[in-house]
């Protein structure tokens, strides 16, 4: 937890001191941990992306959504399909052969060449966020019926997906990869470098979350959370702005999904599910709604923590889970991030006085 | 505002240890009822045990676990392999296949195990398959499925398609009648299987007269009863998962629909799942597996009293359960006769290995690692048991690919 | 045609099933404004009441008297959850009205560590509920046969939402909680406890979870992920058929049921899933507010 204390020392760039902090300690990580750490971490980096995305829509935007699998799913299928078809070195995916088909469908073959599996992988997810963020919220679709409505949706793609096996692999989902780019997935080097690769994508991300939130769209964006109406009647269109951002998640939840499959070697139709879906937004409301940083380490921390009691506790470990998500929820609404704002306000309050405090509000509150 | 820093305090402690406890380099099993754990490090062998202990396989993936931890009590009573006792390792694998691969990950590279016992799913063995070839584990699988596999680095203790569903349609196809509605979960089981019957219906004169597949977790099955009332079939061959097995067998009885009317053959069904539809709801239907509780040999004898006494009374052993307690000593015995944990050896060792099972003499084939079974049809009894009606005369060879059948050779390419 | 008529009547059935296990969630979700996802596992609570029900009257009662162990399930079930659920209430829920997403990821907690709990003590493998004698078979019409348990769970339902709309609209307990849930501070300065009746309210919703859970032992598997299956089917309903309105419920359950069966009877169950929430997206596209509304002036509602 030391990086918040070295925030306090520099009261100027600490804004950016926790990134700092956060992708200096995911770049040492691989040279203390083994292999197979450095691989797992690797797949939270991925689901921090995907968390950014979610705290855009939810925690800056007040949208919760409760069907983001989705599009973690289509942007991390888009890129089975490629190493599906690079391991197959042009035969028919084995999937496929035993759910007898014969030929390669029409809608895979693109999928041959990595750039437009990629260029899939973040566009598929945006335009059906775009159908769909279009007319709920033309209709002015909100709140509680949004994310139920979310939920419907999810539910739709898994069964669509479990449902057409000889297309997409039923719920074995698709895996046995081989290569990426003709370097062997089982190699070691090739994973550390997937792994820089995702803690890059995700300083990226963060950029682009920190340039969006800066500017007026971001100011924007909060005020139609904290009061869609009165933004409305300011001459906004909540409309645009929260399908642009509803768009934006979805792509980065896509690009999460895309560097999530090569890493963790499968992708099922399970993933899209409400279940996980849920979860996402958990590791949110955990690291600090709102906050960007937040999102990060709620990802990042949630994730370690189930893997670390369910090899501590395999019986038992979702009691664990569950008490963690309740007490965050009902105590920390701006989640760890923004309890420990709170607490290094309430300190530096003592030490400083009133001064101090008109310099710390950056954290929204709910 | 007390209450909130406690919170904080908590979660932030709780993170905290999982932290720790997630970077530590070895973890072992945490649950209380392996004695084996207190062995100093040096003296056991670690091996792998990855279950679904949470979500919705938990249901049957949870006995196959207790099975596993039986027969490695029992081994290291008597003295454990090579001098060393066998430890497990727990993992959950929480009915998600990502998990899974991560959990078998976890256990090849930082555990460092010499084998691991695990899975139920096709899905979950797929999930794992990568890993284990990757880093040249070694997968002892302990349920019937689809065929059409056979990685160098799994054993398949569950029958194969021709040891359990091929004779199934034959018997039945002589014995109850020619027009089949095959009833599944929309899996790749349920699928393959399927699509295997419709080749050999084809070919032996049978009729598909429907074909019907519901969603993982589907709870109605009214529809699914008046379609085949609609269709009069002769047999219904049921390939529905656990679950699904429940609402439609209790639906089929309050249709008034009972085995006198209907034929129905089903091979995802044991006891342990017939404790869950009720007994009652299933009398006199069929059901097609290797072994079945009743199952006449002494080891089987005994196998079900030590299990009983261990588990409780009310307990009931079948196949999968029978499959990954001969697994952990099928392993054993090939690590005694190679004199290594290592995986070529024990490989090499485990070919044409017999081992007289509770569900009598098997033996492992070298060629695709599965194992020579007898197969047995039985029919439900009022109690909650099966009782075998009908029993190949010797163990059937495994054949995953049906390469065997003619009718076959269009399914294997 | 005693197909297509069967056909029917599973329509009709399937929606009554759906109308129990909403029925708790028309009151806690339309009523209170509270997610609780929780609900499913309160569901999973009931039906695992019956089950213990049953084994007491196996243990100690005579065997001629054992098929009214569910009888006597019924209110035991209602009972179990409503307390459970009056417990939830007080740690958990009273913390986060008017915070509805918030409501939903902490029940969401709650149902994880409900169902762990149910592996624990029940263990992980389904457990047998024996439908009484008196429930078997069915009424004979023609060459239709419909079981006798379905038209109990009819019945049931029947019951339920009658009870239910009495005790909201005709009892001075009910007018109290309508004068809460729909003008709170009004509420309490002219006297009422609207933390008792908080509780209460929420306490009602959860036992008819109970009840609900009870009625599913007849038809489906009980074990401690029961409570998945029908989560978002239920929220479905209550949302398609209008929040905050007991009449919205019966109507979305009759349009998914209905809905549901008749899909699935023509294309196949995997397909008719698909259509059914399909249909429901679009159809909020066109209703937001799904079937029956609440007419309001207020803006932000």
């Amino acid at each position: 937890m030391n990086r918040f204390s070295i925030g306090n020392k520099f009261e100027l760039g600490k804004k950016n001191m926790t990134i700092v902090i956060i992708i200096l300690l995911l770049c040492m990580a691989p040279f203390f941990l083994s292999d197979f750490r450095t691989n797992l971490l690797g797949k939270f980096v991925a689901f921090a992306i995907l968390a950014l995305g979610i705290d855009l829509i939810w925690g800056y935007t007040g949208i919760l959504s409760l069907g983001h699998g989705v599009y973690f799913g289509l942007g991390a299928y888009c890129m089975a399909m490629y190493l599906k078809l690079e391991a197959g070195g042009g035969r028919l995916p084995d999937f496929m052969s035993w759910s007898g088909r014969e030929t390669l469908p029409w809608f895979w073959k693109p999928f041959g060449a990595a750039p437009i599996a990629i260029f899939m992988a973040l566009c598929l997810p945006a335009l059906i966020a775009l159908a769909i963020g279009y007319l709920t919220f033309k209709n002015r679709i909100r709140g509680v019926y949004f994310s139920i409505l979310t939920q419907a949706l999810s539910i739709i793609f898994v069964v669509l997906f479990v449902g057409q096996q000889e297309l997409t692999g039923g719920t074995n989902g698709i895996t046995n990869f081989k290569t990426i780019f003709n370097f062997s997935l089982a190699d070691n080097r090739t994973k550390l470098w997937l792994y820089y690769i995702s803690v890059a994508l995700l300083l990226l991300a963060f950029i682009f979350c920190r340039f969006i939130i800066n500017k007026r769209v971001g100011r924007v964006l909060i005020a139609i959370r904290d009061g869609e109406n009165r933004a409305r009647f300011s001459g906004y269109n909540p409309t645009t702005y929260k399908v642009f951002v509803y768009c934006i998640s979805a792509v980065l939840a896509g690009l999460a999904g895309a560097i999530y499959v090569p890493q963790v070697g499968i992708i099922s139709p399970a993933e899209m599910g409400i279940v996980p879906s849920i979860e996402m937004v958990i590791w949110v409301a955990i690291g600090g709604r709102g906050s960007l940083n937040g999102a990060i380490i709620g990802a990042i921390l949630v994730n370690l923590m189930k893997s670390g009691i369910s090899e501590k506790f395999p019986a038992v470990w979702s009691y664990f889970i569950g008490i963690a998500f309740v007490v965050v929820v009902i105590f920390m609404p701006t989640g760890l991030v923004g309890a420990f704002n709170k607490l290094k306000k309430k300190l530096f309050s003592l030490k400083v006085g009133k001064a101090g405090q008109l310099a710390q509000s950056n954290v929204p509150v709910e | 505002m007390k209450k909130k820093w406690l919170a904080l305090g908590l979660s932030i402690s709780i993170a905290l240890s999982a932290l720790l406890g997630g970077c530590g380099s070895s973890s072992t099993s945490g649950s209380g009822d392996s004695s084996s754990a207190q062995q100093a490090a040096g003296d056991t062998i670690k091996v792998g045990i990855l279950h679904s202990l949470s979500g919705t396989m938990a249901i049957s993936e949870v006995s196959v676990k207790d099975a596993e931890m039986m027969a490695i009590e029992e081994i290291n009573a008597s003295g454990g392999v090579l001098g060393k006792k066998i430890e497990p390792v727990i993992e959950d694998g929480a009915s998600d296949w990502p998990k899974f691969a991560e959990k078998a990950k976890k256990l090849l590279q930082n555990d460092k195990v010499a084998t691991v016992f695990g899975c139920w799913t096709s899905a979950s063995r797929k999930a794992v398959l990568p890993v284990f070839e990757e880093n040249n584990g070694l997968l002892w699988y302990p349920v019937q499925y689809e065929g059409m596999e056979s990685s160098p680095n799994i054993f398949y203790s569950g029958a194969a398609p021709n040891q359990q569903i091929v004779p199934a349609v034959e018997w039945l196809l002589q014995n109850k009648g020619k027009k089949f509605f095959l009833l599944g979960s929309d899996y790749v089981f349920p699928r393959t299987a399927n699509k295997i019957i419709k080749a050999q219906l084809a070919a032996q004169g049978g009729e598909l007269i429907a074909e019907e597949y519901t969603p993982l977790g589907h709870t109605d099955y009214s529809t699914i009863v008046n379609k085949i009332k609609a269709a009069k079939p002769d047999v219904v061959f049921n390939t529905l998962n656990g679950d699904s097995n429940v609402a439609f067998f209790k639906e089929l009885k309050a249709s008034g629909i009972t085995a006198k009317d209907l034929t129905t053959c089903s091979v995802s069904v044991a006891e342990e799942e017939i404790r869950g539809i009720g007994a009652d709801n299933m009398v006199g239907h069929l059901v097609s597996w290797n072994y079945y509780q009743t199952t006449d040999t002494p080891e089987n004898k005994t196998f079900v009293e030590k299990y009983k006494a261990k588990y409780g009374a009310d307990r009931v052993t079948d196949d999968p359960i029978e499959a990954a307690y001969i697994n952990v000593y099928l392993w054993a015995e090939a690590v005694k006769k190679a004199g290594s944990t290592e995986v070529a050896k024990v490989k090499e060792a485990a070919k044409g290995l017999e081992f007289k099972a509770p569900e009598g003499t098997v033996k492992i084939e070298g060629e695709n690692q599965h194992i020579w079974k007898p197969v047995r049809i039985g029919e439900v009894q009022p109690d909650g048991l099966i009782k075998e009606i009908w029993s190949t005369a010797e163990s059937v060879k495994p054949d995953p690919y049906l390469k065997s059948y003619d009718w076959a050779k269009g399914l294997s390419n | 045609m005693s197909t297509y008529l069967l056909q029917i009547f599973n329509g009709i059935s399937v929606s009554s099933i759906l109308m129990l296990a909403a029925l708790g969630l028309a009151i806690t979700f339309g009523l209170m404004k509270i997610i609780n996802m929780a609900h499913g596992e309160l569901i999973m609570i009931g039906a695992y009441v019956t089950y213990m029900i049953q084994n007491v009257f196996i243990q100690y009662m005579d065997k001629s008297v054992f098929d009214l162990y569910y009888i006597a399930a019924l209110p035991c079930a209602f009972v179990v959850a409503a307390l459970v659920g009056y417990l939830l209430e007080i740690t958990i829920i009273k913390r986060l009205y008017g915070r509805p997403l918030d409501s939903l990821l902490a029940t969401w907690g709650v149902s994880l560590i409900l169902q762990q709990m149910a592996r624990s003590i029940f263990g992980a493998p389904n457990v047998d509920v024996r439908s009484p004698v008196w429930l078997d078979g069915g009424l004979v019409l023609g060459d239709v046969q419909l079981p006798y348990k379905r038209l109990f769970i009819i019945g049931l339902v029947i019951l339920s939402i009658a009870g239910v709309y009495i005790f909201l609209y005709r009892t001075a307990y009910g007018r109290r909680i309508r004068a809460v849930m729909q003008n709170r501070p009004m509420a309490q300065s002219i006297g009422i406890n609207t933390r008792k009746v908080d509780s209460v309210t929420f306490s009602i919703g959860a036992g008819l979870a109970g009840i609900a859970g009870c009625a599913l032992t007849l038809l489906g598997s009980i074990g401690p992920t029961l409570g998945t299956n029908y989560i978002v089917d239920t929220f479905m309903v209550v949302v398609l058929g209008g929040v905050g309105r007991i009449v919205g419920t019966v109507a979305g359950a009759g349009a998914i049921g209905v809905g549901n069966t008749t899909f699935e009877f023509f294309t196949n169950a995997s397909l008719g899933k698909v259509l059914v929430f399909l249909m429901v997206i679009i159809f909020l596209q066109w209703k937001p507010q799904g079937f029956f509304t609440i007419n309001s002036r207020a803006l932000d509602e």
